[in-house]
């Protein structure tokens, strides 16, 4: 009787388009219980019997090198050998690496079947595999798929049962390896061809002066695509949903009410000349929905589709290997740059990836600067939106001072925190072209992750804030911090309630600001504040969660003192 | 003898692997990905600074931090 079936594989084989291709939709990402390596679990009917199927983390062997590999071993064993079925995911590209942990499958004697797939990309790279034959050594099934196009799938479900269970002496890594060497001689055939065009990028782009061009066209490219789908979206399909359909029906609404009054105040919000301003009346079906939905979503679909595109192609490994250098002298390593990215569309992901990095220093620096130093999506509006009338000249302004601050701040970190910075050691893989389905709903579990984590807390964000407006309680706030905002910063003392309400959530803070009327220099100053700042109540908890509370208040206080300095140091600087 | 490290070799060389200078962490780690001695590789690219190094390794493109390749003794073939 089969209870589970396993995929497992290494990393950047197209297991996950395996996974997706054998279960459908249902599928539910999860973490290994106490630890924070995610794999994903889905089920497959199988004759009359739905079988649960897990997506185990990519890894190289069965030896517990690192927590991914740690944790595979360790689902593995959940069930007794007899009960489960292995399907080992093999790239037909790179047989030669991917038998290593074939091999130990064996030899641990589980049910094993071997899906050996990307059979077309090997094709076009001239390889030939004699399926046959690999069978008979290997002594289990072997499937070849292409599961991009789906062909072979049907096949490799109908042999599922025909997984076979053998028993042979362990052999050591150097025999292993040797015995490798020899199924490739006797299964494997290449036919020389000349290099495609692909084989030359992938060449070029792992080469440090061609790579550095390649990088810079692909990164310009992308904020490019970003914003013009940004936009795209802002301009021809939410802000007409705003303005042309939702205003009117709020507007009749606001009558009923008879626009004054404490309803009114909360769920409408204030009228600017007599009329609903989605960006200032600051009500929680006005200006809440406004700035979440037609401000901050199209960007971050935007985003988080083309950095799926960029994931998915094999582009990252490469930016990694380019930024190893630079990284490294922050205390971190090239990979860090993929949760840099990740903050780049929200600051949630990008510190909970940082679970990639293997070190708690690591984790450390990367938390903290991608919290103070990495603008989110949201953030990113906001500043566009309150400094983008003035001048493209504040906007970068502003990048510009978060990008030094993140350089000095992390040169600063690695010199004082204990410890080393740990070496690289990744894959690059070929570029590949994955199906748009799959980025697709790679899109999907993002988008509705940031949905569900930000719209309750700007909902009670924008309700709360609306209540100590109403009851005039922020007079109290601005006393005590007016001697720090306006000696120091140079601000209005009302400017101390929108950066305070930027800790719950930066978008809210935009409408409070905008009223207040400040000169360049001073929303300049705040922008740069509100970025510094942690991005929303969201990041505190995750921090929390990441870092423990130790950590956390290290992180607060850095924050809270590079706030000050950096303030401070502009407010006297610009004249 | 044609004794180096991995940083000292220079691009596109052929090498094969003698030792590994690190605690068996390292080894491991380089074992599965298919580095270990006597095997040949070849060297793509360095980067400047004391930057990543890259190397293919069968139809495997790796990429190693200095600190790592310094630790990976070849010898030219």
């Amino acid at each position: 009787m089969i209870r589970r079936i396993y995929l497992i594989g290494n990393p950047n084989v197209g297991k996950s388009v395996v996974f997706s291709r054998l279960t459908g939709i249902e599928v539910i990402a999860s973490n290994y219980p106490g630890t924070t390596v995610e794999f994903s679990k889905g089920y497959l009917k199988l004759k009359d019997d739905k079988i649960e199927v897990l997506d185990l983390p990519g890894v190289y062997s069965l030896e517990p090198n690192s927590k991914a590999e740690e944790i595979a071993l360790r689902i593995l064993n959940e069930l007794p050998k007899e009960d489960s079925i292995v399907i080992n995911i093999v790239d037909a590209t790179n047989l030669e690496r991917n038998l290593f942990l074939t091999l130990e499958l064996i030899e641990e004697s589980f049910r094993v079947i071997v899906c050996l797939n990307m059979c077309d990309d090997a094709k076009h790279r001239g390889i030939f595999i004699d399926v046959k034959k690999l069978e008979s050594i290997l002594g289990v099934p072997v499937i070849s798929t292409c599961a991009v196009t789906g062909a072979g799938i049907k096949f490799l479900i109908e042999n599922i049962p025909q997984a076979r269970q053998i028993f042979l002496d362990k052999l050591t890594h150097q025999q292993r390896w040797q015995k490798i060497g020899e199924i490739i001689e006797s299964v494997q055939q290449l036919s020389h061809r000349h290099h495609t065009v692909r084989e030359i990028l992938e060449d070029a782009s792992v080469r440090p002066l061609s790579g550095l061009f390649i990088s810079i066209g692909v990164i310009y490219l992308s904020f490019k695509l970003v914003r013009f789908l940004g936009e795209g979206l802002i301009n021809k399909v939410f802000d007409p949903f705003f303005f042309n359909l939702y205003r009117p029906f709020l507007e009749k609404f606001s009558f009923l009410l008879g626009g004054k009054g404490f309803l009114h105040h909360i769920l409408i919000g204030e009228l600017i000349k007599g009329e609903i301003d989605f960006k200032q009346s600051l009500g929680i079906l006005t200006t809440a929905p406004y700035i979440e939905l037609a401000m901050v979503l199209p960007y971050m679909l935007a985003f988080y589709l083309v950095l799926g595109i960029l994931e998915d192609i094999g582009f990252l490994p490469r930016l990694a290997l380019l930024l190893d250098n630079l990284l490294h002298r922050i205390g971190l390593h090239g990979y860090a740059i993929i949760p840099t990215l990740l903050g780049l569309g929200c600051n949630v992901p990008g510190i909970l990836s940082s679970r990639i990095l293997e070190s708690k220093r690591e984790r450390f620096i990367a938390s903290t600067l991608i919290s103070i130093g990495i603008p989110c999506v949201a953030l990113q509006a906001m500043i566009f939106g309150l400094l983008g009338r003035l001048s493209g000249f504040y906007v970068s302004g502003v990048y510009l001072v978060l990008f030094s601050l993140w350089l000095i701040l992390g040169l600063i970190l690695n010199a004082t925190l204990k410890g080393f910075s740990p070496e690289l050691l990744i894959e690059i893989p070929p570029y590949r072209f994955p199906p748009f389905l799959v980025i697709l709903k790679k899109l999907y579990i993002r988008i509705k992750g940031f949905l569900i984590e930000a719209l309750p807390i700007v909902f009670l964000g924008v309700m709360v804030v609306n209540v100590l407006l109403y009851f005039s309680l922020f007079d109290l706030l601005t006393g005590i911090f007016s001697p720090l905002v306006k000696g120091l910063l140079g601000l209005p003392k009302e400017a101390a309630i929108p950066l305070v309400i930027g800790f719950l959530r930066k978008d809210v803070a935009v409408g409070m600001l905008v009223p207040l009327n400040l000169t360049p220099k001073q929303l300049f100053i705040s922008a740069v504040l509100l970025a510094i700042s942690f991005p929303c109540i969201a990041t505190f908890i995750v921090l929390w969660k990441e870092l423990g509370l130790k950590d956390l208040f290290k992180a607060i206080l850095i924050m809270i003192i590079v706030a000050l300095i950096v303030g401070a140091l502009l407010n006297f600087s610009i004249p | 003898m044609n004794k180096l490290s991995l940083t000292q070799l220079k691009q596109n060389q052929r090498a094969k692997v003698l030792d590994i200078v690190g605690g068996i962490g390292i080894k491991q780690r380089l074992l599965a990905l298919g580095i270990y001695p006597g095997r040949e590789i070849t060297k793509i690219s360095h980067f400047a600074l004391r930057g990543p190094v890259t190397v293919k390794v069968g139809r495997t493109t790796l990429a190693l931090g200095y600190g790592m390749a310094e630790k990976i003794i070849v010898e030219l073939i």
